[in-house]
This record gives C-alpha cells, structure tokens and sequence, in this order.
C-alpha cells in the first residue's frame, strides 16, 4: 500500500507523517503541492505545519494549491484522507469537511499533549481502535477551536462523525471536537498530532494505530 | 505600467455576529487594564485594500478566498 503525504510551503510535520507510515510497512510518498497528480497512492495524509505562513487565514491558501484538485476528487471519489492540524485547517476550507477551526479560546498557542478518547471506529483511519478506547496525543496549534453551526454540529453528533474528543479541551472548541469526519466517512480531520507519537522513543507510539487502521481498512494485514 | 487606471477597493472581513471572537475578547479585556472605560464589546477584523480593474469579481474573490463564509461576513466599497 502507498500513502500520500502532501507538502506545502511552511508544512512542518510531513517528515514525521512519512516516518509514521514507513513504521506501518507501507510505502510513504511525497505529494508535492505543486503536483498535478497524485502519483497512484491509495491514501492521503495532510499533514501539519504552516502553509503559507497560515497567512489570511489557516490553510486558506494551501487549499487552492495544485494538488488540491486531483486530492479533491481523490477524497470524493471514496478515497482515504486525513489531515492533521493544518491539514485540518486546510480540508475545511477546502469544503471537505464542514465548519472551520478558530482562534484558541485562550489565545495562546496551545503545545501540551491531551487525553482524548475515540468516538467512532467507522472510518478508515480508526478502524484498528474501538469507540471509547482513550488516547494521550500531542496537540501544537493557535487556531484548534472547532466550530460549525448548530445544525451541522447536531448533523456531526447524530451521525456519529465526531472521530475524537478531547477529554481536557485545549482549546474551547465546541461539544470538545478534536476530530470529525465528513458524511462518507472516508475524509477525516484532527486536530491532535498521531503522527509525532508513532513510536516509543518519541514518549509514545499510541498514534501509529491511526496509519495501521487505514492499511487494515484496505485489507492489508498489520 | 498597468494598462488599466487601477480602481481601488477596501475589503472588510469580519466574524459573523454570535462567533465566538477571542481576539476581540482579548482587547475588550485589555482596555480597560490599561485604564480605558466603558468599553462595550470589540471585534477585531481584516482590511484589505486592493487595486483592481474593475469591481465586477470582488464578491467572488470575497467568497472564495478573501473571507469563509462559515464563520466571516465582508462587506466592501469602492475607495477611489
């Protein structure tokens, strides 16, 4: 299985995103924002980082990048996705998935790591954990304040699309949203960092669950 | 040289109204610390100015880049 990692100008997690998956025994592919194609992977990570100085605002700019295209139709035609912080950010506002990441409640840029707990492990990248399992993952990020209106946030909760909640929110984001996914269940967004905890000598190899479950999930044996 | 007599156009991008807004928060709580009273609420935007050739396209650079319509609201005039 080959697994896509996008790198945008100012993303700084993309090497630890390509690590994590080498450590699964799949293949990690570097997707440059630039590309117009996506190189025939059969999963995409967006990772972290700064894209374009998070200028006007978080991932507004990255979303209109050249790969963005072949990854939209990527994503809409069923194919796994997950984006991690910015790369939260950035399939917001690329309309992937719904409502936007504000401002910390608190205003400050939040570096700490929280517990949080699985909600659901109907998607591709939750597959190996079970609803409820808690997690401890590292959280780096100003704008992590989860926020959709009143019907979607209801439409998240009855169709159980709420991936992972934290347990201690950093951040004020709404019903304690770290992670959801969109109505196919196939694109998936967090907030925390799986990616920087995907083996012991970094504290804790807890999130390498997450790039297992997506090779599990395409039937590969983990 | 532009070909074209720029037209200049200002771009106010703001938090809808009930979004939380901490960054207006934070300077309603800052005022009156700095000995600033009967300050009521404050929201803290985004101008931006721009020249263009002709103000036709604004409202589509306004909603798909300049503001997100999710959580902003914009509103724009023609400056000169």
């Amino acid at each position: 299985m080959r697994i896509g990692v996008t790198v945008f100008p100012g993303s700084n997690c993309d090497r630890d995103a390509l690590y994590a998956i080498e450590r699964t025994g799949a293949a990690p592919v570097e997707l440059w924002h630039a590309d117009a194609d996506l190189k025939g992977v059969d999963a995409v990570v967006v990772p972290g980082g700064f894209s374009y100085g998070d200028y006007l605002r978080p991932g507004a700019i990255a979303r209109f990048s050249k790969v963005m295209k072949p990854l939209e139709d990527f994503a809409k035609g069923g194919g796994p996705v997950l984006g991690v912080c910015n790369g939260f950010q950035v399939l917001t506002e690329a309309h992937l998935l719904p409502g936007a990441l504000l401002r910390n409640v608190g205003m400050r840029f939040v570096c700490t790591r929280v517990p949080a707990r699985v909600e659901t492990a109907k998607t591709p990248w939750t597959s190996l954990f079970e609803s409820g399992d808690r997690l401890t993952l590292p959280v780096a990020h100003n704008e992590g304040n989860y926020f959709a209106d009143e019907r979607t946030l209801r439409e998240l909760e009855d169709e159980e699309r709420v991936v992972l909640r934290y347990l201690d929110n950093p951040n004020g984001s709404l019903n304690d949203i770290a992670g959801i996914c969109n109505a196919a269940r196939n694109v998936v967004g967090l907030m925390p960092h799986p990616e920087r905890v995907s083996e012991e000598a970094l504290g804790s190899d807890e999130g390498l669950k997450v790039f297992e479950s997506v090779l599990s999930f395409a039937g590969v044996r983990v | 040289m532009l070909e074209w007599r720029p037209m200049k156009v200002r771009v106010l991008v703001r938090p809808k109204s009930g979004i939380l807004d901490p960054q207006g928060e934070a300077v309603r709580r800052a005022l009156p610390a700095l000995g600033f009273g009967g300050v009521g609420s404050v929201h803290v935007g985004r101008l931006i100015e721009m020249e263009v050739e002709s103000a036709e396209e604004i409202d589509g650079m306004c909603r798909r880049l300049l503001a997100n319509p999710t959580i902003e609201e914009y509103e724009w005039e023609v400056v000169s």
